[in-house]
């Protein structure tokens, strides 16, 4: 926490790794600042390639959204909303009405599922859990079939193009897995300025969620609220997030579910299928075959 | 500024219409999935998995009533989809070197693992045992051995018509049980689909190929009146915004081309004794809708509002 300096999650050394302790992320926008300094963090640490400099015009966001070769992100949304108790003056010269404005700023990263659509996808096995529960792919093995591409229910894992270096293997956020080997905080968390991103242990950072959730509610921040999608076949997340309103605008789905659930009824109907061909093909050989 | 910049600006920009609020859906209108990132390699190998796939059954309907002819042609259609079909898929792969990473595992809860299980073990199966039925009809066998040989290829026929099945079918599952709406809405529609296209594909390449004998005519027939059956339950299952990539533009077209080519159009030419039309018709649609699926794929992640819909 900010005051505890050194001894702060987001800057103390830790054994999480091999005590096999489950970590997660808790990214706040309420005291994000948008200064995108955990884009440049995780940028640098994890030497992601540059992969264009492209004027969105979407606000102060000229990123666009996570992928292969962008695993934090800054979202800036703008919404005509007052942000908790803010008296909002109008917005125009002379103008006598209240003109609510807010603008928020959410670091988005790789929600690192309990039930992660990728993983259950890849069918090389390159993408695997880690010790700490983060999901982590090894890029060695990934041979790019693009499976795990359509399987996350957040859009966050995308196949990297040529000719960026290593291009054709799937990437995202690798939980600075081997930072956290060596006992240091993920990049991102460790510059945060403000402790937006808040990185610790996962029991931990739920009930921090939770208080913070009630704290902001109390001083008037009424649409405050965890995203951490438990109820869904997802099983919650492993870095999630706290919204002021709803989570659609912020790109994230409202109700998350893992592909998996749909294996059941879709093979089911293709055992139907194959039973009806074998069905079909007897059936018209044993009518109209005249020797 | 945005029309003088010779390049770099890719966005949209602000929707400046009333104000500094953009009004797109969800965040700026981006996409909340990711669309697929397969090319065109993907949606052939459906079309020559599926014919392929479904011809050994053929075959082996054909061992059964001695009719080796037939067994060779459909063991052949088995045999070249069988080399043309990992082919498409590595050609497609990010690191296509790495394509023996596939044979790493078997995840039953990866359609496509299960996939690439399936189609070497069918490749496996459908080679030889076309290579061994040429032999036999070439009388490269000892009149001793050749009863063991006719055997040895007909287990081998039966063992790629089982993997066929699942290679024809494993595709839909394949869309099915992603995050993609206009897909998972649709992933019992899709096995269906794809494996009576290939069923009929098989049949019409047979047709092609000069076997016109009664019981593919019937079999065309059966196909086209399943696929017309199917494309009326799809224009009647249609959820709102969350499927509209399916039926709307030029994707729409390609997806209710395709399905009049298989369904409608193959049953018309059938009574009015054009075997050889309805065969093309069918293969031709066949491949449309294929095609048509995936690129309804791709628009249908790109879009923020189908993914919000199919979460209500």
């Amino acid at each position: 926490m900010i005051g505890e300096g050194i001894q702060s999650t987001n800057q103390r050394r830790h054994s999480f790794v091999d005590d096999h302790v489950e970590v997660g992320f808790f990214t706040d926008p309420s005291v994000c600042i948008g200064c995108k300094a955990c884009e440049v963090a995780c940028k640098e640490w994890n030497e992601v390639p540059d992969d264009g400099f492209t004027w969105t015009g979407n606000s102060y966001d000229n990123t666009g959204h996570l992928g292969a070769s962008t695993w934090r992100h800054v979202l800036f949304v703008e919404q005509n909303r007052s942000k908790g108790n803010q008296i909002a003056g109008p917005m125009s010269l002379g103008g006598e009405e209240q003109d609510p404005f807010r603008w928020i700023f959410l670091s988005d990263v790789c929600k690192h599922c309990e039930n992660a659509g990728c993983l259950e996808a890849c069918p090389t096995g390159s993408i695997v859990r880690t010790e700490i529960g983060s999901v982590l792919v090894q890029n060695d093995v990934c041979n790019g079939c693009g499976y795990c591409v359509v399987a996350c229910p957040f859009g966050v894992i995308d196949r990297r193009p040529a000719p960026l270096p290593d291009a054709g293997g799937a990437f995202k956020c690798t939980f600075c897995y081997d930072r956290q080997k060596s006992g240091l905080t993920p990049a991102c968390a460790k510059v945060c300025p403000t402790e937006s991103i808040v990185f610790g242990r996962l029991d931990d950072l739920r009930v921090r969620g939770t208080r913070r959730v009630q704290t902001l509610q109390e001083s008037g921040y009424g649409d405050a609220r965890l995203y951490d999608p438990k109820e869904t076949s997802v099983g919650g997340i492993h870095a999630f997030f706290l919204l002021l309103g709803e989570p659609e605008a912020y790109g994230l789905p409202p109700k998350p579910q893992v592909p998996t659930i749909h294996l059941k009824s879709s093979w089911s109907a293709a055992l139907a299928t194959a039973i009806g061909a074998i069905a079909t093909v007897a059936l018209v050989f044993a009518l109209f075959w005249d020797a | 500024m945005r029309q003088e910049a010779k390049h770099g600006i890719t966005g949209r920009g602000v929707d400046v219409s009333g104000g500094p609020i953009p009004r797109s859906v969800g965040y700026y209108g981006e996409a909340v999935v990711k669309p697929p990132v397969w090319t065109w390699e993907i949606p052939l190998y459906f079309f020559v998995g599926g014919a392929a796939g479904m011809a050994p059954l053929i075959a082996c309907a054909g061992l059964y009533l001695g009719q080796l002819d037939l067994m060779r042609a459909a063991l052949w259609i088995a045999a070249a989809g069988a080399i043309i079909s990992p082919a498409l898929l590595v050609m497609d792969l990010g690191r296509p070197m790495l394509f023996f990473n596939m044979l790493r595992v078997f995840k039953y809860r990866s359609p496509m693992s299960v996939g690439a299980w399936i189609l070497s073990l069918f490749g496996a199966s459908a080679v030889p045992a076309w290579l061994i039925l040429e032999l036999y009809t070439n009388d490269a066998f000892a009149p001793s051995i050749a009863p063991m040989v006719l055997f040895v290829t007909g287990l081998l026929s039966f063992g790629a018509a089982i993997f066929g099945l699942g290679l024809a079918t494993y595709t839909g599952v394949l869309l099915g049980a992603t995050a993609i709406p206009a897909w998972f809405l649709h992933r019992v529609f899709l096995p269906m689909h794809f494996g009576t296209a290939g069923l009929g594909c098989a049949a019409a390449i047979l047709e092609l190929l000069g076997f016109q004998i009664r019981p593919l005519y019937a079999l065309g027939m059966v196909v086209a009146i399943i696929e017309t059956l199917l494309w009326i339950w799809l224009e009647f299952d249609k959820n709102g915004p969350a499927d509209r990539a399916l039926h709307r533009g030029s994707i729409g077209w390609l997806i209710r081309g395709g399905a009049v080519l298989c369904g409608p159009l193959p049953i018309v030419l059938r009574l009015t004794n054009f075997v050889s039309l309805a065969a093309i018709a069918f293969l031709l649609g066949a491949l449309l809708s294929r095609f048509g699926w995936i690129a309804a794929g791709r628009v249908s992640g790109r879009d923020p509002e189908a993914v919000f819909a199919s979460q209500k």
